[in-house]
């Protein structure tokens, strides 16, 4: 078995690299991605080796990029579109919500929408307005649309490829303050499929569920509840849209309390429907409910005070001796 | 209509006129049957409408005025062209083949597309403005990677024509030399609104501005579309890049079913334009020029009626889909949502005896 020690960013940029070898009709569309590689480097060395007519360097125009990437997907072409930013998906909305979730069904399955739309989201980098925010429930709300997020270098490596293999279109959540952050990546077996949760740490007093930055933040705050006698098990949800929901009914019919953890802002929030589809499945096992630790009702704030508002390990401690603590 | 820089080869009264730049190569027989084809589509638009009004169509958004527009455009496709429309371009639809009935599945409320876009070669329709004109354009990049001798004719109207996606995909195919032909029917009004608003430069000229050529043509004049789209598609096609084509019309009727006109124009306007009726400048060219004769007119008209009362039928027959079809095609893979909204659903019209 072939590991090797990466970050995620280098993972990503292997995992593009191999999809594009594998498949001729596989193109990366985006801002900056060609000469530059990319603001983050996710695509460096990519047009060097595969030429400007296959890694596109485009105007700057989001709904242009997606756009354009419906047609070549009618065309038979995979695009991998990188919006540079979270806050700077909103121009390509519309293509996304009108055309990319709806042409399959418009075209009575004709169309496949094979297009993956790469969103570095989530904050944690000091940067300013607009390139902290995470605006995966807009998406998850889509019908059409699948989402999906990657928390490891291993994940990142497979996860892009899985997703550029599938039919249906998928936006790609990758954590940008994760990204320099090394792993290891198996380069022969893909350890998952591209929807299921996965269990990163085994616990049973309490499920902690999230996705993304949120998933080291959870293995933390587990570091330190296990100090304190607290047993936390700790569930990467990965598949955003859909949730893979019977990983987290397993776990909390195991522990019967439940915390989701995410940087968006709590209310009408993937977390949200995390804690009513759980409440539903699994209500004769809950020993509390669920809680969710998540950003605030503000717009994303200035950098200097954005670790406030991000859930930190001591917010996902508060939430745990809330479920802990609770006595119906 | 006195405008130099309006490509004509026949004017209102059927008289051919010279341009520098365009020649009509349409033989007589040609024009005859694009005669036919816009007789048929004004034919079935008329019977949309009374559909409409009769409660069998949700709505119908009429295409008459436009038939020159359309037909030339239409006509002048290679057959491996891809087209993308919005939601009037009934001519082109009926140029590429698709069956009437198809075209009405939508406004009969039964599909949200309704035939098959790469069978036909056109595009499902897009009802968003604009959006389909970015589609276009990354389909010609994909034409353009495969190396293949098509070329990509696309549809919107003077409405449109403020929307980002329009001009973003200006840019784009400008910069990525994409084989995409912008067909702009500017037919005067976006609903109320009157295209004067949308801009204040005549809209063809935009073009320049992107670094392409724009041709403004009688929109009404079916032997200047036909030539004007044609050289647009072969330039494409030869790798010249990208032309905006605005056809000057008018709609004659309403935006939609939904829409009262009288409220937003004069009748001495839409009566100006009837003097440039597209059908009829036609039919005077092919009785001075061609001396087809009032039978041979009268048996495209009694086709007309035949293909009417065909669509009519087969409108009729279109029964509600099942339920359960909304689960269809909503993703292209399995998607636990989807098998657990079509159980839910199935149990429900179980217990209520099956549905209808």
């Amino acid at each position: 078995m072939a590991t090797t020690t990466m970050t995620m960013a280098k993972a990503l940029n292997e995992g593009l690299r191999r999809a594009m070898e594998k498949d001729p009709k596989v193109l990366l569309m985006g801002e900056d991605i060609g000469k530059l590689g990319g603001v983050f480097r996710i695509t460096d060395g990519l047009q060097k080796d595969f030429g400007q007519d296959r890694v596109v360097d485009t105007p700057l125009a989001e709904s242009a990029i997606v756009g354009t990437a419906v047609g070549l997907a009618i065309r038979g072409y995979r695009c991998v579109c990188e919006m540079q930013f979270d806050g700077f998906v909103f121009p390509a909305f519309d293509q996304i919500v009108s055309q990319v979730a709806k042409l399959h069904k418009r075209s009575d399955g004709v169309y496949n929408m094979a297009l993956v739309i790469r969103l570095p989201f989530q904050g944690g980098i000091g940067a300013i307005e607009h390139h902290s925010e995470s605006p995966e429930a807009y998406f998850a709300h889509t019908p059409g649309l699948r989402v999906v997020s990657c928390s490891t270098p291993n994940d990142a490596y497979w996860m892009i490829q899985q997703s550029i293999e599938s039919n249906d279109p998928i936006i790609f959540c990758e954590p940008k303050s994760r990204y320099w952050e090394k792993g290891e990546v198996d380069l022969d077996n893909p350890p998952h499929g591209l929807y299921d949760a996965v269990v990163r740490r085994e616990g049973s007093d309490v499920t902690l569920v999230g996705y993304g930055s949120s998933v080291k933040t959870m293995l933390r705050a587990a570091d330190a509840a296990a100090k304190e006698g607290v047993s936390l098990e700790v569930i990467d949800v990965r598949g955003i849209a859909p949730v893979d929901f019977p990983t987290l009914v397993a776990s909390l019919e195991k522990t019967g309390r439940l915390v989701v953890v995410q940087e968006a802002p709590r209310t009408a929030s993937v977390g949200s429907e995390i804690v009513a589809e759980l409440t539903e499945r699994c209500f004769y096992s809950l020993r509390a409910p669920g809680v969710r630790v998540a950003g605030y009702h503000v717009p994303y704030p200035p950098a200097r005070i954005e670790e406030e508002y991000r859930p930190s390990v001591d917010r996902v401690l508060d939430a745990v001796d809330q479920v802990m603590g609770f006595e119906s | 209509m006195i405008d130099e820089e309006l490509v004509q080869l026949l004017t209102p009264e059927g008289e051919r006129v010279d341009h520098p730049d365009y020649t009509s190569s349409l033989s007589g027989d040609r024009i005859l049957s694009m005669y036919r084809d816009m007789v048929i589509v004004r034919r079935l638009c008329n019977e949309s409408t009374s559909l409409q009004r009769q409660g069998q169509l949700a709505l119908w958004a009429p295409s008459e005025g436009q038939e020159g527009a359309q037909i030339g455009a239409g006509r002048a496709l290679a057959p491996m062209d891809f087209t993308f429309p919005s939601y009037r371009e009934h001519g082109i639809a009926w140029c590429r083949g698709v069956p009437p009935e198809q075209v009405l599945r939508m406004f009969r409320a039964v599909s949200n597309g309704g035939w098959d876009p790469q069978k036909y070669r056109h595009s499902v329709p897009t009802i968003v403005l604009g959006n389909q004109v970015l589609n276009a354009v990354g389909y010609a990049m994909g034409v353009q990677r495969d190396g293949a001798d098509e070329a990509v004719l696309t549809f919107f109207g003077d409405g449109a024509s403020s929307q980002g996606d329009v001009l973003e995909a200006f840019v784009w195919a400008s910069s990525f030399n994409a084989p995409v032909v912008f067909f702009c029917q500017n037919n005067q009004f976006g609903i109320s609104t009157p295209s004067s608003t949308q801009s204040k430069v005549p809209l063809f000229r935009r073009a320049r501005g992107f670094g392409f050529p724009g041709v403004r043509v009688d929109g009404n004049d079916l032997l200047a579309c036909y030539e004007v789209t044609k050289a647009a598609l072969e330039n494409a096609r030869a790798g010249g890049g990208p032309t905006m084509i605005e056809a000057y019309t008018y709609r004659m009727g309403a935006h939609t079913t939904s829409d009262d006109p009288t409220r937003y124009r004069v009748e001495a306007e839409v009566e100006v334009w009837k003097h440039r009726d597209p059908i009829e400048r036609i039919k005077a060219l092919l009785v001075r020029e061609y001396q087809i004769k009032p039978t041979a007119f009268e048996s495209v008209r009694e086709e007309a009626d035949a293909i009417a009362l065909k669509l009519r039928d087969d409108v009729l027959a279109m029964g509600r889909p099942d339920p359960l079809s909304m689960f269809d095609d909503a993703y292209s893979e399995p998607h636990p949502l989807i098998d657990e909204g079509r159980r839910e659903m199935a149990q429900l019209l179980a217990s209520e005896g099956g549905g209808e």
